[in-house]
């Protein structure tokens, strides 16, 4: 009888399951794991070192450029140190748009994730239905900041501007003729908040949808319960957040428990897992879409009601309107200082941390009084449940690297930052 | 939150001033000892590793331009070369022995108390070393591969402390302040020689916006 070793096997980083650039080693015995050694770096572009030689507001676009699915949320903790930084406190309209774009980012974000997990382990169509809705969620992105991805739309201070009182519409062209871009632009006759009501209040029927599609499908399941079981202690002290940590069976998550911005006033529940298992992230993620959902809604209403600035009136921060510049030497000073040097943050060091789609993204920031930060440290989410992969995978088929990739929601922007 | 650390902690540590958190300053050879206690202490339960942040305090407070006295020439974009973002390979920037260059900062949350400490370590010596704590947190040892290789600090007791996030074959540790943010060294796809081949950077360092302390009025 011939002997058979332990081989040594290459899974990537040009795979279409390793979500990016993820090289794994597996040692593989038979077709059992017996260890995976992740080798990250292939996106790395010094995202920190870059931002610390450049003036504060300079690095914001960077921040979309890490996790590049959930854009605004990395945006919204890096504005949130520099907050904190200077001690500012911005109006109330912008929380609320802020809270609000945070949790159509989460349903952007769970929506590719949906989809990229499901076609992984097998279902195609989730796909189609999961991007159907994400466009309009892009619109979103592209009417309020220009872009549908890199947004660059939170500043510290609020926010670039206030949300369109009219959304882009479809045009006539030679595939549509006119009833039908009619029919297209049924929910675009009026402002942006229009819009996202009439895609909250259908929202709902499209999660539905996707459940039918795979929450009791018996194929989804064989691929998904009790794979990559992590008990709720060990999920802890692996460095562990998010529905990572929610599916282990942890009440935890920073919007409720520091809550930032309004999320104190919204009204919202945190699922929960119990068995810590990939099928039960799944479910953790599909109720937090219901709930991102309900915070939107009462995100809308409270913006419909409410008009006021976005931005703080400093114009040590904030850049002054463009007609006052045409008229006030004052104003136009502050531009040109605003634009060529920055402002200067006061010493000291701030973490802020914001509850990001895939669990605590945080930002350390020291300060040494400059116009610069003198060290930005980003605490990506994806990095420490990458890290546990080799713990997750240990024993499992090689088909369930598949899922337990996709159950981590690993995106390679901010894991290699 | 002092108090509980003042009764509880075991090893030696002092509170850090200019933080948003409460912060304690410890050395390295207490650090296992108030770790420890930090996360099994009950009292404490500091479960989870947040954080692992490295820091290179070389120009920390240093400016590229003057805010103090008027000139006549203006700023001149050819000035000496100190921070990262103006020196390029092989320039010699830094002083022979600095105190306290490196910092290993950690970031620790207590889920069952809902509060987060940040517990600093300052190291002088070339190279510099610390004790790893992957013994205590799991979590760590990628952490700790981060900043081995982003800044060259040595992580005793360490599992395996290879490099993370950079090339194979790097050298260096580009997250240093005398590392030139241009690089050392850039890559291209030779013909002649049928692959890819490496040589010095090409670029020539330049600084669009030169650092700047203003103080408070």
């Amino acid at each position: 009888m011939k002997e058979f070793k332990n081989f040594t096997m290459n899974f990537g980083p040009q795979h279409p399951a390793a979500h990016g650039v993820l090289r794994l080693v597996l040692q593989m015995e038979g077709e059992v794991i017996k260890s995976a050694d992740p080798h990250i770096g292939l996106l790395h572009r010094a995202t920190e070192k870059l931002a610390e030689s450049k003036p504060y507001n300079q690095s914001i676009g960077y921040m979309d450029r890490l996790d590049y699915v959930s854009m605004m949320c990395n945006e919204h903790a890096y504005v949130l140190a520099i907050e904190k930084l200077l001690s500012i406190e911005i109006p109330e309209r912008a929380k609320y748009i802020r809270v609000m774009f945070d949790e159509i980012t989460r349903i952007l974000n769970h929506l590719l994730w949906l989809g990229a997990h499901a076609l992984d382990i097998g279902a195609m169509s989730v796909f189609l239905y999961a991007f159907r809705e994400r466009e309009d969620l892009m619109d979103c992105y592209e009417a309020v900041s220009g872009t549908r991805m890199h947004a660059t739309y939170y500043r510290p201070g609020g926010v670039a501007r206030d949300l369109p009182s009219k959304m882009p519409k479809y045009i006539t062209s030679t595939l549509k003729n006119n009833e039908q871009i009619k029919e297209q632009n049924y929910n675009r006759e009026g402002s942006m908040l229009d819009f996202i009501n009439d895609f909250a209040s259908r929202f709902p029927g499209c999660i539905d949808e996707y459940e039918n599609l795979l929450t009791d499908n018996r194929i989804w399941k064989q691929r998904t319960v009790g794979i990559g079981v992590v008990e709720p202690e060990r999920a802890i002290e692996l460095g562990f957040t998010g529905p990572m940590l929610r599916g282990s069976g942890i009440d935890w998550d920073l919007r409720k428990k520091q809550p930032y911005e309004v999320y104190d006033k919204m009204n919202f529940d945190i699922p929960v897992g119990k068995t810590g298992d990939s099928y039960d992230r799944y479910l953790v993620r599909m109720e937090e879409l219901r709930q991102s959902n309900k915070i939107i809604q009462q995100c809308t209403q409270w913006l419909h009601n409410n008009p006021g600035p976005t931005m703080i009136d400093d114009a040590k921060v904030a850049p002054p309107s463009r007609d006052n510049m045409k008229v006030e030497m004052e104003s136009l000073i502050h531009h040109f200082k605003l634009f060529t040097e920055g402002y200067c943050t006061p010493k000291g060091e701030v973490y802020t941390a914001v509850e990001a789609p895939k669990g605590e993204f945080g930002i350390y920031m020291i300060s040494d009084g400059a116009n610069k930060p003198f060290r930005l440290k980003i605490r990506a989410p994806g990095f420490p449940h990458l890290a546990a992969l080799n713990e997750m995978c240990k024993d499992h088929m090689l088909s369930d690297v598949v899922t337990v990739i996709g159950t981590q929601d690993i995106v390679f922007g901010e894991i290699d930052r | 939150m002092e108090n509980l650390i003042a009764k509880h902690i075991v090893g030696q540590y002092e509170l850090e001033e200019y933080s948003d958190i409460l912060t304690i300053k410890t050395n390295k050879n207490s650090l296992l000892d108030v770790m420890n206690s930090l996360k099994n202490n009950k009292a404490l339960d500091f479960a989870q590793l947040t954080d692992l942040c490295a820091v290179d305090y070389y120009t920390y407070g240093e400016t590229e331009w003057g805010t103090k006295e008027a000139t006549s020439t203006g700023y001149s974009r050819g000035i000496k070369p100190s921070s990262h973002g103006r020196i390029k390979f092989e320039d010699k920037t830094l002083p022979n022995k600095m105190e306290n260059r490196f910092c290993v900062a950690y970031h620790l949350l207590s889920i069952s108390n809902n509060n987060r400490i940040r517990v600093k370590v300052y190291l002088s010596d070339a190279p510099p070393i610390i004790k790893s704590i992957t013994s205590l947190w799991p979590a760590a040892d990628w952490y700790e591969r981060e900043a081995f290789d982003l800044f060259g600090i040595l992580f005793e007791g360490h599992p395996d402390l290879r490099r993370l996030l950079s090339d194979y074959g790097f050298i260096g540790h580009p997250f240093r302040k005398d590392f030139p943010l241009i690089g050392n060294t850039q890559i291209r796809y030779d013909p002649n020689l049928k692959r890819i081949i490496q040589e010095p950077v090409s670029i020539t360092p330049r600084v669009l916006v030169p650092k700047v302390i203003r103080e408070e009025k």
